[in-house]
């Protein structure tokens, strides 16, 4: 094992519960617990919301896919960075003038129906559940692939510092925290990507796609993780769980049967691997998903007015923009110097291997595999921390009714509450697929709070009768689609596309249902809309 | 105002002042108590604003939202090589971030400029 690993993830833990302690020295009021008292600078706050986005599935996921499926599946970071530019056009500085704190309280300030209330609660906390199951089992597959230490204890060990350091930081640490792990991710791809592609050019520009398809570049040894057949030469062979298999240098990677991978130029190419329904499907959650994460949003309350929230959102897309430029080049690159990952199908290491197996088991590649996988922990503890911090503050607020005079000690109560479920959950269901469950979030948010915000913020003729319609409909669809997706028996076929990517029915069906209630309803519409609006679109400068 | 009626002492914080003062210019008014004038000024800022996200988003919608479609159209594009990388990998890996940002700077700006009209528009010396 890499002697590096523990140091470096000891050092990032200590230096995050560190942060999240100086943090606490400023965190003395409920508000500064729940929003940093507003008094944060735009840069620090989007270098927080960057760090606090950029998930395991970002920073894992991604070269994962992309070494999986080639050049399809760069929908994914381009759609996590449109995100932000739909957040931006339609939603930041409405929102962040409308003075609500959760999505439920946009509601209130909105609609004023505690019905629409507690099912956006009932949402958020299903959609930060969903988010954060997966990160904590992405931080106990890291665990096993880098420590070889059990999987359960990765997952508990990131659960535990993450309750702790929200449960006494708040907000205010989180945000100090939040902001160093956006520059730690960057650094720990950035600088790796550096040595690799020199190395790269000094093995003679290896090509990514042989004619022969995927190729070893060195003598090695796989272990099989499922019983499977293989195809070596033309040849079925069946190989069992376990088994070591040694492939020659130069040889083409075999097709494994478990493992969906695309081994020959294909790869290179676009529509190789999806239908167009199903990349449409992608764009449209992630697109519009973005808007309606609950950890997103309860960022933008930091900021001390609109027009900062605004700047704040596009120096965000720029962070974010920058951080995805670099694990496609970790997925390309894993073509040629890590091709045993296309037979395990455990892709989603690519980033943690990577550096070892291009530099060498020599004292710079360790110390550059120590760095992502630092990067990686830091992945895991930010955006599981701002979940947290979002999901409990919805339960500080909605379920303990503690929203008026609240004290400290609930809202520490309220994080225990909101971390146990999920860390029990990731603990019992661990084969859930991490980059797709992430997916179906944005897809869940897509269809229930998108269609909410952009009508409530835009349209003065939306009810709460067409918003709960709307939000039942689409959101519902949505969420049943991930139930089944996640529990529910293999599909084939076009059941598999529609429930697998559900975004691009949902979506449409949230809108349309949540404009035709609203248009039956249109008795109930708030009678201080006008003044709602102008509060939601007025500068604050004019101080009305 | 006659001697016998003093007005009550109270305590003047600048800030209070300054509010108060904002208040009488009549735009101000309209808008703060709904009138019909000060309804359709807001109507007329939020229709500003809307059709900027909308035209922006329609940049993205072409400029990038079509290019599955252009791939599945015409599959040659996916063989084009640009500085020796296939072209696909190049709009969607490199160009899409920056062109996001382009487009996400151009809100900012011409959204600022809509919000300084408006309150150009409230604060205007009257005549």
């Amino acid at each position: 094992m890499n002697p590096y690993v523990i140091p470096a993830l000891v050092v990032v833990v200590l230096v995050t519960v560190a942060i999240g302690a100086y943090g606490l020295r400023f965190a003395r009021t409920t508000s500064d617990f729940l929003v940093a008292s507003r008094s944060v600078s735009p840069s620090w706050n989007a270098a927080a919301i960057s760090g606090e986005y950029l998930s395991a599935a970002s920073f894992l996921g991604v070269a994962g896919l992309v070494l999986r499926y080639g050049v399809d599946v760069l929908w994914y970071p381009v759609g996590f960075a449109a995100g932000y530019l739909a957040l931006l056009l339609f939603v930041a500085a409405p929102l962040r003038r409308s003075g609500a704190f959760t999505l439920p309280d946009f509601c209130e300030v909105r609609l004023r129906s505690p019905v629409l209330r507690r099912l956006a609660t009932v949402f958020v906390i299903f959609i930060g559940c969903l988010y954060l199951v997966p990160q904590l089992q992405g931080a106990g597959l890291t665990f096993t692939t880098v420590t070889g230490g059990s999987y359960e204890w990765g997952a508990l060990l990131v659960g535990l510092v993450v309750t702790a350091n929200v449960a006494l930081g708040g907000m205010r640490a989180i945000t100090f925290v939040q902001a160093f792990q956006y520059w730690l991710k960057l650094t720990a791809l950035a600088v790796p990507v550096i040595f690799l592609v020199l190395q790269w050019q000094s093995d003679g520009r290896p090509a990514v796609t042989p004619p022969a398809g995927a190729t070893f570049a060195v003598t090695t040894t796989v272990t099989i993780r499922e019983d499977a057949t293989i195809k070596i030469n033309g040849q079925d062979t069946a190989v069992r769980e376990g088994e070591q298999l040694t492939v020659p240098a130069g040889s083409p990677v075999p097709a494994v049967s478990t493992v969906d991978a695309h081994l020959g130029a294909s790869w290179l190419l676009p529509g190789s691997d999806r239908t167009l329904f199903a990349t449409y499907s992608l764009i449209l959650a992630t697109f519009l998903g973005t808007m309606g994460l609950p950890h997103v949003l309860v960022r933008f309350y930091t900021n001390p007015d609109g027009a900062s929230a605004r700047r704040t959102t596009l120096v965000v897309l720029a962070l974010v923009g920058l951080f995805y430029l670099l694990p496609t080049l970790y997925g390309v690159l894993g073509r040629i110097y890590t091709p045993q990952l296309l037979m395990t199908g455990r892709t989603d290491a690519v980033v943690l291997l990577l550096p070892e197996a291009a530099l060498g088991g020599g004292q710079l590649g360790r110390m550059l595999g120590a760095l992502v996988t630092a990067g990686a922990l830091a992945a895991f503890l930010s955006t599981s921390s701002g979940l947290l911090t979002s999901v409990a503050g919805v339960v500080f607020t909605d379920i303990l009714h503690a929203d008026r005079g609240g004290s400290v000690r609930d809202f520490r109560l309220a994080t225990a509450l909101a971390a146990l479920v999920p860390m029990a959950l990731s603990l019992y269901v661990s084969n859930m697929d991490v980059s797709r469950v992430v997916g179906l979030a944005f897809a869940v948010a897509a269809s229930s709070f998108c269609p909410l915000l952009v009508l409530g913020i835009w349209w003065r003729g939306l009810t709460d009768v067409g918003a709960v319609a709307g939000i039942l409909a689409g959101g519902g669809a949505a969420m049943a689609a991930v139930l089944v997706t996640v529990l529910g028996p293999p599909l084939t076929g076009w059941p598999a596309q529609i429930v697998g990517q559900p975004a691009a029915w949902t979506v449409p069906l949230a809108f349309a249902v949540m404009v035709l209630g609203s248009l039956l309803s249109s008795r109930r519409v708030p009678r201080d809309v006008g003044a709602t609006m102008l509060r939601l679109h007025a500068p604050e400068s004019l101080r009305l | 105002m006659a001697s016998d009626e003093k007005p009550a002492r109270t305590r003047v914080v600048l800030g209070e002042v300054a509010a108060r003062r904002a208040t009488v210019d009549p735009a101000h008014a309209d808008l703060a108590q709904q009138t019909p004038v000060g309804e359709a000024l807001a109507r007329g800022l939020v229709r500003a604003q809307l059709a900027l996200a909308l035209r922006l988003s329609l940049v993205v919608v072409t400029g990038l939202g079509a290019l599955p479609l252009l791939f599945a159209v015409a599959p040659a594009v996916g063989d084009l090589k640009v500085v020796g990388v296939n072209l696909p990998w190049l709009l969607l890996g490199v160009l899409s971030f920056p062109f996001l940002v382009g487009v996400g700077w151009a809100y900012v700006r011409w959204a600022e400029r809509n919000e300084e009209d408006f309150t150009a528009v409230i604060r205007r010396p009257e005549p």
